[in-house]
């Protein structure tokens, strides 16, 4: 048996099989599932923002959907990965809160899918699914061995994408 | 009651700083407990608060587990002091609270809330955060003005997912202050958690006269 990877919130990891990659608990933000279908090595991010900001003190890249999907293609590169044949799949992006009027705290998590679709695009790799929106949390298991992504969650039960 | 608070990057804060914001959570928990108690005609207690420095990663875990099914009620605080206030309650409890309230509801049957219920539970969460305020701002002499509430049912981590999200570009860091709801002694009804955001804290240590 392998191990379950954690993934926390801003982070973003590497893995082969038998190990799968986990994060739970994704609400506005999103996770990018990576998957090189060669090597079958795979990296799950754990996004928290559309855009890394200007200045160049942003802190760790795994917080942002542009430098996170580099920062991962790099990692997955230098340990051997055949990066320009990856496949991608998504989830996340809800909207959590209701009533919440026009706050634009509560729209980030449709930013945020508009950003990994462009970036993911603009990096040449495949989006083979996503389950992205609505206002479910999301507790999502990445497997390298066959790029199942499995989705839990409260209001909807468990699928596979 | 829960107070989260986003620290700027390498900020430090001093054991004595530590004090005065557990000072701070006691002081607002206390004043939200006593309105919970009118309502709910009930003796309510308070636990210790805790307060601590951690990175966002930690903070689901703190709040009860990233996959914890909760109803959370939360509010954004303007004006000169910047925060988020975020209440937590285990499903059940919300149920079971709705129904003392209302005095009749079906909400721990079936685990989910009609839209009357939906008022019912962000009214009591306006009542408490602005209990919780008002103590604060009597003790440090500043202004807190909440938004309305804004409810989600959910997992805790995705819930805060959702707000620590605006704070990322900021920081990774975040000062939680929180502080647990009791009936009877053993049953945990809620937290509250208080997220002040960074000059904030310098504001609030400024007008308690405590050095920066």
């Amino acid at each position: 048996m392998g191990e379950l990877i954690q993934v926390g919130m801003g982070d973003y990891k590497l893995a082969m099989p038998p190990d799968k990659l986990i994060t739970a608990g994704l609400g506005s933000c999103i996770g990018i599932c990576l998957l090189d279908p060669k090597s079958k090595m795979a990296c799950m991010s754990h996004i928290m923002l559309p855009c890394s900001p200007n200045d160049k003190k942003y802190g760790n890249p795994g917080k942002y959907a542009d430098t996170a999907i580099i920062a991962a293609l790099n990692d997955m590169k230098k340990m051997g990965a055949d990066t320009d044949h990856l496949v991608a799949k998504i989830a996340g992006g809800a909207q959590m809160f209701r009533f919440s009027g026009n706050s634009s705290i509560f729209k980030i998590g449709e930013r945020n899918a508009i950003a990994v679709e462009e970036n993911l695009e603009k990096n040449k790799i495949r989006l083979l699914n996503k389950d992205i929106g609505g206002n479910v949390g999301r507790t999502i298991i990445f497997d390298p061995a066959n790029g199942d992504l499995s989705i839990r969650t409260i209001k909807e039960g468990q699928k596979v994408i | 009651m829960i107070g989260v608070s986003i620290l700027k990057e390498g900020w430090d804060i001093s054991p004595v700083q530590l004090d005065v914001l557990r000072e701070v959570a006691n002081i607002g928990a206390g004043n939200a407990a006593n309105a919970l108690a009118t309502m709910l005609k009930s003796k309510i207690q308070i636990s210790v608060p805790r307060v601590k420095v951690m990175s966002f990663a930690d903070v689901p875990d703190f709040m009860g587990g990233a996959e914890a099914h909760a109803v959370a009620i939360y509010f954004h605080v303007g004006g000169p002091v910047k925060a988020s206030i975020l209440l937590v309650m285990p499903i059940e409890k919300a149920a079971q609270l709705v129904e003392m309230l209302l005095g009749t509801s079906n909400a721990s049957l079936t685990g989910s809330f009609s839209d009357f219920e939906y008022s019912a539970l962000m009214e009591l969460g306006n009542i408490l955060s602005s209990s919780y305020l008002n103590a604060l701002s009597s003790f440090t002499k500043m202004s807190f003005k909440p938004s309305p509430p804004a409810l989600a049912i959910d997992m805790v981590g995705s819930i805060l997912n959702t707000i620590l999200c605006q704070y990322g570009e900021v920081s990774e860091m975040a000062l939680v202050m929180e502080a647990g709801f009791k009936k009877d002694k053993v049953d945990v009804v809620g937290n509250i958690f208080l997220l002040p955001e960074p000059d904030t804290m310098d504001n609030i240590f400024t007008s308690l006269g405590v050095i920066v």
